[in-house]
């Protein structure tokens, strides 16, 4: 357990106790384990873990116990009993009879444990390994015939499971049960023969699986991905920071010969704690899928070639020189990046047609990321509040970490949730959140709201007009507090850094000249182009008509934008940056290939605010980050950024500092319904697992995607005489899916927004669908 | 610190003043002397020769001699490798590399859950300690009496698994196929399993 000082002095009580001769002070109620850690002196255990609560299941943490000079008459399990005072407390160290104990039960657990250490996936960084050797007999007495059980069995596609090697210390089920909420495993069966066992009926299709993976101290949960890949002395780890969703995990990434083999939950109290999610955990192979790209490709005769680097440069500076040009960065970015990216569009360019935003997205959002910038609301404000108002936002689909911690303070002190969405999900059903149903902008000003209240609003928001308006608007009236949580990981950095037609780095509004002349001076340019650059659908609107002549593209998936981009990027001059092959790819005129985020350093903004900066994992000096390729072709346009890399990038975005002057004026959009005729309306968001892009050749963690159904009402169902399955028809395509029967409004209808059978990209741009009975 | 040497024992500088060292045994020796050395000479040249004809006659090494690695088989032709990695834990000079991988229905190459997909030995790095074959929880690691491992490469000095495995004896099925039918993996390590069935394949 980690206490901050901050804990120390302000704690109310203190108990005295002696562990081992050493006098120590702790807390009340802290556990007699914890305050042995406290002291550097170290009980076995398994079952234990700081993050779950006591259950004593081992028993292999037994110590010698006396209090007041009454000692109790066996030794006591020191994970399950609080700190009295006045308390001596004996370990294995000092007490034989506490080491007799701990080496009896050592053995009881080996009865059993099969002997198939070489084999196992655990093996070299084993709890169970290392405590017989420090605390068990060097010999085995146990001559009898070991329990066996088949094995392994798949209980997911990604998690497998030895029952034989378990020593029933339930740390996966309490998570399941206590962290996660998703209570598909559980122990079954009592005596020898007790066991892991799943719900037949419900695979264990938690979005936080892996963490039971992570924490099980043998080796009897193992992950399918990593089966027998390596062993823990061939892996190089270095902490880092996961780059899919803007929760902003700690993660530990481990590497044998410069091959990425596993991540990991990293530790940090104050973001993730020890958890993370699968897709975190699992989704990496991107990186090395085959479609990477390894050199520059150059139109010749309509086709692209391998390049040079020189060439790809001189070609691509002669495309953008010049000519009325625009940048779209998408929001995969690290916070260097997308600096580099707005810093070439308005000095090398001259231009503020820059977005972030490959989505769904409104003048109105430009308004109130102004608002954001700069701003911080935390994991600490969700801790500290009594009320949390979900807007437009999914957490467990969205931002899996901010749905664990709000459940935690929804079953530690009681946080009330409150969600506005179209119907009970099954996220919201763990939070035990009211659910708000309707008109979204006239049920947030029915929300009760006081000052220790956040109102949490996604990125989806965007979709409804007003929507943001009212958040700020609720926000400013109650004093309530606003956190923005995007769904992709570099949005929050894009925003500070300035990615936006509206905004400057730090907040600093274009509108502004003070701001301008502050940042010109800065960048040491004579001036800043001082016209409102364009939006992401303006962008492609102007490129389509021949405004716009050239396009610089970073990681943009063009099916993302909610316009049809297609004959914009076919008329236009396309700059490419990816790692991969990608839609963009075939309208390219010049692709430069970039570094995944293994193979470079920088930062990522969570949407706290946080920075969570990480180091180059993969010491590949073949791959530039996106900085270092814009400073390049800067140079080659001969008006150079001022930067080389990313280190010296985020050095320049960090003098800048934050903007104390004015801000950008809150947005001002009244709500307007959106019809776009049909007779239904559809709604939808992404699942966490779902066909993005950087889940590819993935196949275990796609085992465990949810499947899609359509969800309508029992009004709607009966009006078209849907039963089992519905047709949704749009201008472009058709989807079928199975129907779930909803409580929730009538004619709507949501489906993920991109899972398989269910891509709504299919449809068509316009929104307009028609939906019927399927055969 | 004193420049001057100071000699460590007394006399010494003046012996080394001297030009040369007088010789007491002038003359030649006497005839009994010289044959007596020259008994030496001829005695040996009735003595067994020590010379080695190598490498037209190549004499056997000592039965425990430390030479090349073998993986080896069981009875019917499945490696006895389970990919551990142990042998590379254990190696003090970092010489091997181990990768495993999952035995599958259609492919399996030896008993249990889990086999040795890559094995290299880099004898560049070998000591030749055995502590590797020490460490083999299955004995598929063995060192066999081959010394001759000189080559006019470096990269031919990186055997890989086709190197190192035991050549398939009569009997032996080669991998990949099913286990003795009716067994499993703790016969096997048992050595329960003494010869290949008709079902697993052709036999060599």
């Amino acid at each position: 357990m980690t206490l901050t000082n901050n804990e120390v002095a302000t704690n109310v009580e203190m108990i005295t106790l002696t562990i081992d001769g050493f006098e120590v002070a702790v807390p009340k109620g802290t556990l007699i384990i914890r305050a042995a850690e406290m002291l550097g002196i170290q009980v076995p255990r398994f079952c234990d873990h700081p993050l779950l609560d006591p259950v004593g299941a081992c028993r292999q943490c037994l110590v010698d116990v006396e209090i007041n000079g009454r000692a109790f008459p066996k030794p006591q399990a020191s994970c399950t009993m609080p700190v009295e005072n006045g308390m001596v407390v004996k370990t294995q160290l000092t007490s034989p009879v506490a080491a007799k104990a701990q080496q009896g039960v050592m053995e009881l657990l080996l009865i059993n444990h099969p002997l198939d250490c070489p084999v196992c996936d655990k093996g070299g960084e084993c709890p169970l390994q290392n405590q017989a050797m420090s605390t068990g007999r060097g010999e085995s007495r146990f001559t009898g015939v070991k329990r066996t059980f088949p094995k392994p069995i798949n209980i997911s596609s990604q998690v497998l499971l030895d029952r034989e090697r378990c020593v029933l210390c339930a740390r996966c089920t309490r998570f399941s049960d206590q962290i996660s909420g998703d209570p598909f495993i559980t122990l079954n069966e009592r005596g020898a023969l007790q066991q892991v066992g799943i719900y037949e009926k419900e695979p264990f299709e938690s979005y936080f699986s892996g963490n039971t993976i992570q924490i099980c101290p043998v080796g009897a949960l193992t992950g399918a991905a990593y089966r027998f890949r390596s062993r823990p002395f061939d892996l190089v780890s270095t902490p880092s920071v996961c780059e899919h969703c803007a929760s902003g995990c700690a993660l530990r990434t481990d590497v044998r010969r410069g091959v990425v083999l596993r991540r990991l939950a990293g530790d940090d109290a104050e973001v993730n704690e020890e958890w993370n999610c699968d897709k975190g955990r699992w989704a990496f192979q991107y990186a090395t899928s085959k479609n990477r790209l390894t050199t520059p490709l150059v139109r010749v005769d309509g086709r692209l070639v391998p390049t040079s680097w020189p060439d790809a440069l001189a070609t691509a500076a002669a495309m953008l020189e010049g000519k009325r040009s625009a940048v779209l960065t998408g929001g995969r970015l690290t916070v260097e990046d997308a600096y580099a990216y707005q810093k070439f569009a308005r000095t090398v360019l001259g231009t503020n047609d820059i977005d972030f935003r490959a989505r769904s997205a409104s003048e109105e959002e430009r308004a109130f990321l102004g608002q954001i910038a700069g701003t911080s609301t935390s994991y600490a404000d969700i801790d500290a509040a009594g009320h949390v108002v979900l807007v437009a936002f999914e957490p467990e689909e969205e931002s899996p970490i901010v749905f664990l911690r709000l459940r935690r303070n929804v079953l530690s002190h009681n946080l009330t949730v409150s969600t506005i969405a179209p119907f009970r999900s099954a996220g919201s059903k763990k939070l035990n959140a009211t659910v708000i149903k309707g008109d979204e902008v006239a049920a947030l000003s029915g929300v009760q709201l006081d000052e220790h209240s956040v109102i949490l609003v996604g990125e989806r928001a965007a979709r409804t007009p007003g929507l943001y308006t009212a958040v700020l608007e609720a926000s400013k009236k109650s004093g309530a507090k606003v956190g923005w949580v995007p769904r992709r990981a570099g949005e929050r950095g894009a925003l500070e850094a300035g990615a936006l037609g509206n905004l400057l780095p730090g907040g600093r509004p274009v509108s502004d000249p003070s701001a301008r002349v502050d940042l010109a001076s800065a960048w040491d340019s004579s001036s800043l182009p001082a016209e409102i650059g364009r939006t992401s659908d303006e962008i492609i609107m102007a490129a389509s008509e021949g405004t716009l002549i050239s396009l610089v593209v970073a990681g943009v998936d063009i099916d993302d934008l909610p316009v049809d981009a297609r004959a914009a990027l076919q008329k236009a001059f396309v700059v490419s940056f990816e790692i991969r092959e990608s839609s963009v790819t075939e309208f390219a005129d010049v692709v430069f290939p970039v570094a995944a985020v293994v193979e470079k350093s920088g930062t990522f903004v969570n949407w706290e605010g946080r920075a969570r900066s990480f180091d180059r994992v993969l010491d590949d000096v073949s791959k530039f980050s996106d900085a270092r390729v814009l400073s390049m072709l800067a140079k080659e346009m001969k008006r150079p950024l001022g930067f080389g890399d990313t280190t010296s990038a985020g050095r320049e975005l960090h003098a800048l500092g934050s903007w104390d002057g004015a801000r950008v004026s809150a947005p001002t959009a009244s709500p307007k319904s959106v019809d776009q005729g049909g007779n239904a309306q559809l709604i939808s968001w992404r699942m966490l697992l779902d066909l993005g892009s950087l889940q590819e050749d993935e196949p275990h963690l796609a085992g465990t995607a949810r499947k899609a159904v359509a969800r309508i009402s029992t009004g709607t169902a009966q009006k078209h005489g849907i039963s089992s399955a519905i047709k949704i028809s749009g201008e472009a395509g058709v989807i079928t899916l199975p129907v779930e029967i909803t409580e929730m409004q009538d004619d709507l209808v949501w489906i993920p927004e991109n899972s398989i059978n269910s891509q709504i990209r299919s449809l068509g741009k316009s929104g307009r669908i028609t939906i019927g009975a399927a055969s | 610190m004193s420049n001057e040497l100071i000699p460590s024992k007394d006399g010494a500088l003046e012996r080394a003043a001297q030009e040369s060292i007088p010789v007491s045994n002038t003359g030649p020796a006497t005839l009994g002397k010289q044959s007596q050395g020259f008994g030496v000479t001829f005695a040996t040249m009735f003595k067994k020769v020590n010379t080695e004809q190598y490498p037209e006659e190549k004499v056997p090494t000592a039965p425990r001699f430390h030479g090349r690695h073998q993986l080896n088989r069981y009875p019917d032709g499945l490696e006895r490798c389970i990919g551990c990695e142990l042998c590379a834990w254990a190696c003090p000079a970092d010489a091997i590399y181990v990768e495993g991988a999952s035995n599958t229905e259609d492919g399996r190459f030896s008993p249990g859950e889990r086999f040795g997909r890559v094995y290299q030995i880099n004898y560049l790095r070998c000591i030749f300690c055995g502590l590797c074959i020490e460490a083999c929880p299955t004995r598929a690691l063995t060192m066999t009496n081959e010394y001759e491992l000189a080559d006019d490469g470096r990269e031919k000095l990186i055997y890989e698994k086709q190197d190192l495995l035991a050549p398939l004896m009569p009997g032996m099925v080669a991998p990949p196929h099913a286990m003795f039918p009716g067994t499993n993996d703790g016969d096997y390590y048992r050595g329960e399993v003494t010869t290949a069935h008709p079902s697993q394949g052709e036999q060599v």
